[in-house]
């Protein structure tokens, strides 16, 4: 079960990590949410995990799980999908500012995988710096 | 059990305490719920005139309520405020110290000349400008307020997407670049914090920072090297917040495509990160031999000395006002920690000093490099203020900057690290100099070089006060609380000797917090 989890926050924050440091800012935006659910399952671990046991402690006593990282993880979640929306939203706007999708706004921009993209759907982005 | 507990919880709350301090302590909350409440307001009205005014009347009540808290913290006991009125390892604490307390103040005075500044125009390219402020400031005294690590992440995540917002407000193409850079950044900031928090639990059970502070003393040496990591974790998430090298190299790029009232509100925002590390270093791992003694200054040193020389290099290096100012904002924070990074009593106390000094020059600064690129400003009054403000910002007498740099040498204990020290304050201001004048000369005698503009286009005056007032107000209105500074540097300087005594006694916060078990 530990070496089940650990490796999949392994693989998470790992892939998630690849994709952070793309050059496009859409593979960015799912690298960095990767990146969130692999910290997310860190953060339930680090409250050791046990299961079937209840997250409350009762009068008989007995084993129970600890409900603060449930608590913190949720916290977390929120956060990250306000972050996440937010940067989205700011991904559409760079954009329909730059005209592509580069972290850096680079206009003349393409690599071989938004090249594959604009060849299968031809969108035509206005630049705003050319019509001035 | 739950009942012996709140009445444990009600009874600590009913000790002793001078009548001031008790109402002091129950209206620790009123520094954050202040500008929330005030920025939910502002959402509920469409009228630029009252969110205008909500947001001013709001920073200037919060520079009264700071200046009232502060003389209460000074009378020395560590004011705990327990939300809910839980008992204390349940109950999330906001706790008031010195330092809280000074910082608060710091967040106001800043706070109201930004939104001073803005209300000139710089807020009207969008609707929700004041609510973001507010709730930037929200996020900065909950930051500073907190007694407890998870809620630190919290306080940041609100400050943070508040200057997201107030970062691209305008949207044009360079807020736009380095908007996403910063958000980019900031995100993998947060994971990694998560990350730390998570390390620090798992070993210590605890998230409250006076419990933390016992707890990671009694760890074995396993567990001791696991929380080690985690608190190492943290110093780069704060040292991204801080800018330091090596992660201060998205400052220059945000804070000058920023407009103007918003860098100036920036200047506090790397506080928050030398706070956190201040906190942390002197709470968690600065005083156990568990976690080895002043583990964070070890690293603090060689970071803090390369960010200076980077920032140094970069101020002479740019061409642009506002890059210049950021390029001196990362010199300051880079003074100050090295000054701090020794850990001693007086280090500490002259790099608080020279935080003060150099927050409030850097946010007046900030407001001058934008009245600079104005067309319609007074030329002649920005002149002065920019040789005012430059004299600050370079630490050259008579103002307070220059003292700032004196203590911090004069704190430097004789190791083979006071050479480095001299060279760094010394070479630092020399360079930041020469910035500054050859900026000032290009700027308002008409060399070749004008600076590039990024102002936006004014959309049309819906002025409550002319503007060409407001418009020179605000820097004044800073650099006059610097000449404060400079002729009270006395007692300023006798405050952060008494804070540094308090926060290298983190004891004293473990008592103040009544029914905290004594380790479990």
């Amino acid at each position: 079960m530990n070496l089940l989890l650990a490796s999949a926050i392994a693989v998470l924050i790992g892939s998630g990590a690849y994709l952070v440091l793309r050059a496009r800012l859409f593979t960015v935006l799912l690298g960095l949410m990767l990146v969130g659910y692999g910290v997310n399952l860190f953060l339930l671990a680090m409250g050791r995990v046990r299961v079937v046991v209840p997250p409350i402690i009762t009068d008989a006593g007995g084993p129970y799980a600890d409900p603060l990282p449930q608590a913190l993880v949720l916290t977390a979640i929120v956060i990250g999908f306000g972050m996440t929306a937010f940067l989205l939203a700011l991904a559409v706007r760079s954009r329909s500012v730059f005209g592509s999708d580069h972290v850096d706004g680079l206009a003349d921009w393409t690599d071989s995988a938004s090249a594959s993209d604009s060849a299968s759907a031809p969108t035509v982005l206005v630049d705003p710096h050319a019509a001035s | 059990m739950i009942a012996s507990s709140f009445s444990s919880g009600l009874l600590s709350s009913l000790v002793p305490m001078p009548v001031h301090q008790a109402l002091a302590r129950d209206l620790l909350v009123l520094p954050v719920l202040l500008p929330l409440a005030a920025a939910c307001l502002s959402l509920l009205t469409s009228s630029i005139r009252w969110r205008r005014t909500l947001m001013l009347g709001t920073t200037l009540l919060l520079v009264a309520l700071s200046g009232w808290l502060l003389p209460m913290a000074d009378l020395g006991q560590v004011l705990v405020y327990r939300l809910g009125n839980w008992p204390v390892p349940v109950a999330i604490v906001l706790c008031l110290d010195r330092l809280s307390a000074l910082l608060l103040l710091l967040t106001a005075i800043v706070a109201t000349g930004s939104a001073w500044a803005a209300v000139r125009g710089d807020d009207q390219h969008g609707p929700h400008f004041h609510a973001a402020l507010l709730l930037l400031i929200a996020g900065v005294n909950g930051a500073f307020l907190t007694g407890d690590v998870f809620n630190l992440f919290v306080s940041f995540e609100l400050l943070l997407i508040a200057s997201y917002g107030l970062l691209v407000f305008g949207g044009t193409p360079a807020r736009v670049r380095s908007g996403v850079q910063y958000v980019v950044l900031n995100l993998v900031g947060s994971s990694i914090f998560l990350v730390g928090i998570g390390m620090l639990y798992s070993v210590t059970g605890t998230l409250n920072l006076a419990e933390l502070s016992q707890r990671v003393a009694l760890l074995d040496a396993p567990s001791a090297a696991f929380a080690r990591s985690g608190a190492l974790l943290l110093l780069v998430v704060f040292a991204l917040k801080a800018a330091l090298v090596p992660f201060s190299f998205w400052l220059p790029a945000a804070y000058s495509a920023a407009s103007p009232p918003v860098a100036a509100l920036f200047a506090i925002l790397t506080k928050v990160g030398v706070y956190a590390i201040l906190r942390m270093s002197t709470m968690v791992v600065g005083t156990d031999a568990a976690l080895r003694a002043n583990l964070y200054g070890e690293w603090l040193w060689p970071m803090a000395v390369a960010t200076v020389a980077f920032g140094a290099l970069a101020a002479i290096g740019t061409r642009s006002v506002r890059r210049l100012q950021s390029a001196l904002l990362i010199v300051s924070v880079g003074t100050m920690l090295a000054s701090m990074a020794h850990g001693s009593e007086a280090g500490l106390s002259a790099g608080l000093f020279y935080l003060v000094h150099s927050t409030i020059a850097a946010a007046a600064m900030f407001l001058v490099a934008g009245l600079s690129e104005q067309r319609d400003a007074p030329r002649r009054w920005t002149s002065v203020l920019f040789f005012v403000g430059a004299l600050s910002v370079a630490g050259l007498p008579p103002l307070s900057g220059f003292l700032g740099k004196v203590l911090m040498l004069q704190a430097f204990p004789a190791d083979s690290r006071l050479p480095v020290m001299w060279a760094v304050v010394l070479g630092s201001s020399l360079l930041a100099v020469i910035a500054l004048s050859r900026r000032g000369a290009a700027l308002f005698w008409g060399a070749a070089d004008v600076p590039e503009t990024s102002t936006l286009p004014r959309p049309p005056d819906q002025r409550l006060v002319p503007r060409a007032l407001l418009s020179r107000v605000p820097p004044t209105a800073l650099l006059l609380v610097l000449a404060a500074v400079t002729i009270g540097a006395g007692a300023l300087s006798d405050f952060t000797q008494r804070t540094a005594q308090q926060l290298l006694a983190p004891g004293q916060v473990r008592s103040q917090i009544p029914d905290a078990p004594g380790g479990r």
